[in-house]
């Protein structure tokens, strides 16, 4: 237990000044912006007081430091202050209201990779060289280069359009859910295949699976029992690798499918110069991916007994 | 080479030359808009033609076109984005190598993770959203995440030769730590390095149409394969053609350059294990 604890306050050493540099990086962003956040956003018809207001309300007025502080202040606070365009909405709350239907997505489309890559993988690694292999080589790849919004529209067109079998966009039940999770996963699906297939390429030739062939037991039970499972290890390294990857895919899969998330939300605000709400969601996204690493960092240290936790 | 590496060449050099010649190439201008005669279905209108061999969009633009000067655009952010980052990274991966100690720290040890800990697009994102969407601001975003990739290269292959017996002969022969880079350092680290350019390429592309797609690239009018995918999204019905041609431009693209990268990788590194 004591070594668990040694190892998280070691990971937190590296981890907590990256969230450090993140939250300022997040910060510094409405300062870039060339011209007036405020005006810009306000319009070009807004009085002077108009902008003063807001400006004064958004904390804007006060000298650089001073606003990092209250910067901090609030993040530390759960307060990401308020909407530039709907200041009745509140930038946390909203995003948390939007962060469901993100992860949903997020593990649907990890379901969605896994369900592909393993027998696939297993497949092409049993046989090697041969048609098979070649044939899921080649849906890797095709896999890996087709990006979400080549994809997704023909997956629409097909499935939603010609075929009339899904829907086109939209969350309002499950069958919504399958053609973003496939666009989503689609390129996680064509990497991990290619991880299982290596890994399991390797396993088969080790020695353990020589004796637990001779000892009689079924090719299935070899596979499934003993080959699976050191060779996931790397796999699930890539998997939390690829989490990030699968958040920042998730923005263009909202968007094409007019999916409820955090992605689609921090679009939206973008265009409507919602400077607060973008900052609150690129922060949003930026720690649930430093999260998501550091667990994966530990599950990866646990599951490989072989590796010490040190 | 292997074979998928030659394929990848072939396509690459087709696609700079579109890119370049484009404007001698393109049988239209890809701005000019024709007005339809009121009659026709549009399912019809748009249809791919002779004169038209990839059809036109619904604003009566060649999609011939466009997607030549699409390739132009593809070709000026990745290649400007990749001379860039490459530039950047290899100084500063040089520094971090060289000098080793707090120096080496803070780069490798600090910066190199904060940059990595945003999923790349959303940093671009982040930056194209708050200076304004523009070619200029793309490729800026665009290089402020790619120069960590050449940079730890760089310090790799700093921190490597560094220990060989002709660079301490050289220092004792009164080298200058930069002349020590540059005459000894570099040629080494060219190899690798033009195998990441190559998926750097790749990656840049990708990029630069993503962030299109969404509105926050190249605007219109200027034409971008991105740009063309996104308009294409409401047109699947009548017009599916109006997203197979930028969506096969940018995939083969996309394809052919990690082919060239993958293939030069494998070439370059005989002791490398194949995949």
């Amino acid at each position: 237990m004591l070594n668990i604890l040694v190892l998280l306050a070691k990971r937190l050493l590296v981890v907590l000044p990256v969230v450090w540099a993140v939250v300022t990086l997040v910060f510094l962003l409405i300062h870039i912006v060339p011209g007036d956040p405020v005006r810009n956003s306000l319009g070009e018809n807004a009085t002077e007081q108009q902008v003063a207001e807001l400006k004064h309300k958004l904390g804007l007025d006060l000298p650089l430091t001073g606003q990092y502080v209250n910067y901090w202040r609030g993040v530390l606070q759960g307060d990401l202050g308020v909407s530039l365009v709907n200041p009745s909405d509140k930038v946390f709350e909203k995003i948390l209201s939007r962060y469901p239907a993100t992860i949903e997505l997020a593990i649907a489309g990890l379901i969605v990779a896994i369900s592909i890559a393993i027998p696939l993988g297993v497949s092409a690694g049993r046989n090697q060289g041969k048609l098979r292999d070649n044939i899921a080589s080649v849906v890797a790849l095709l896999g890996i280069s087709t990006p979400g919004f080549v994809l997704g529209p023909l997956m629409i067109l097909l499935f939603a359009i010609k075929l009339d079998w899904l829907p086109v966009s939209g969350r309002y039940g499950f069958e919504y859910l399958i053609l973003p999770a496939v666009t989503l996963g689609a390129p996680l699906a064509a990497i991990l295949t290619r991880m299982v297939r290596s890994s399991v390429i390797e396993e088969l030739n080790e020695d353990y699976v020589r004796t637990a062939r001779a000892k009689g037991l079924s090719e299935r039970h070899v596979i499934y029992k003993h080959v699976l499972k050191n060779g996931l290890i790397p796999v699930v390294t890539v998997i939390g690798l690829q989490f990030g990857v699968l958040l920042a895919g998730a923005i263009i899969t909202e968007m094409i499918f007019s999916w409820p998330g955090l992605g689609r939300l921090t679009i939206d605000s973008i265009n409507s110069r919602d400077y607060p709400m973008v900052q609150g969601c690129i922060l949003m996204i930026a720690l649930t991916y430093i999260i998501a690493n550091l667990i994966t960092d530990f599950a990866y240290r646990l599951l490989d007994p072989r590796i010490k936790v040190e | 080479m292997n074979r998928l590496g030659k394929i990848g060449t072939v396509i690459i050099a087709l696609f700079f030359f579109v890119a370049i010649f484009a404007p001698l190439l393109a049988p239209h201008s890809p701005t000019e808009q024709k007005q339809f005669a009121a009659d026709a279905p549009l399912e019809d209108r748009l249809k791919p033609s002779a004169s038209h061999p990839f059809g036109v969009d619904d604003l009566g633009r060649d999609v011939l076109s466009r997607v030549m000067f699409g390739a132009r655009i593809s070709m000026q952010v990745g290649v400007t984005v990749v001379l860039i980052s490459a530039f950047i990274g290899m100084i500063i991966g040089s520094i971090s190598g060289f000098y080793g100690g707090w120096v080496d720290r803070f780069f490798s040890g600090f910066l190199f993770n904060v940059f990595l800990s945003f999923p790349s697009i959303l940093l671009a994102i982040a930056m194209v959203a708050f200076l304004g969407p523009s070619i200029r601001n793309l490729i800026l975003a665009l290089s402020v995440i790619g120069w960590v990739g050449y940079a730890r290269l760089m310090r790799g292959q700093v921190l490597k030769v560094r220990e060989y017996d002709f660079v301490t002969a050289a220092r004792a022969l009164g080298a200058s730590d930069f002349r020590i880079i540059f005459r000894h350092v570099l040629p080494n680290a060219i190899q690798p390095l033009i195998v990441q350019a190559s998926l750097g390429m790749a990656g840049a592309v990708l990029s630069e149409a993503s962030l299109s797609f969404l509105g926050l690239g190249v605007q219109p009018p200027t034409s971008s394969w991105g740009v063309m995918l996104n308009d294409a999204r409401s047109f699947l019905r009548v017009a599916p053609h109006l997203l197979i041609f930028p969506g096969l431009a940018v995939m083969l693209t996309v394809m052919a350059f990690n082919f060239v990268g993958d293939g030069l990788r494998e070439w370059l590194d005989p002791k490398q294990k194949r995949q």
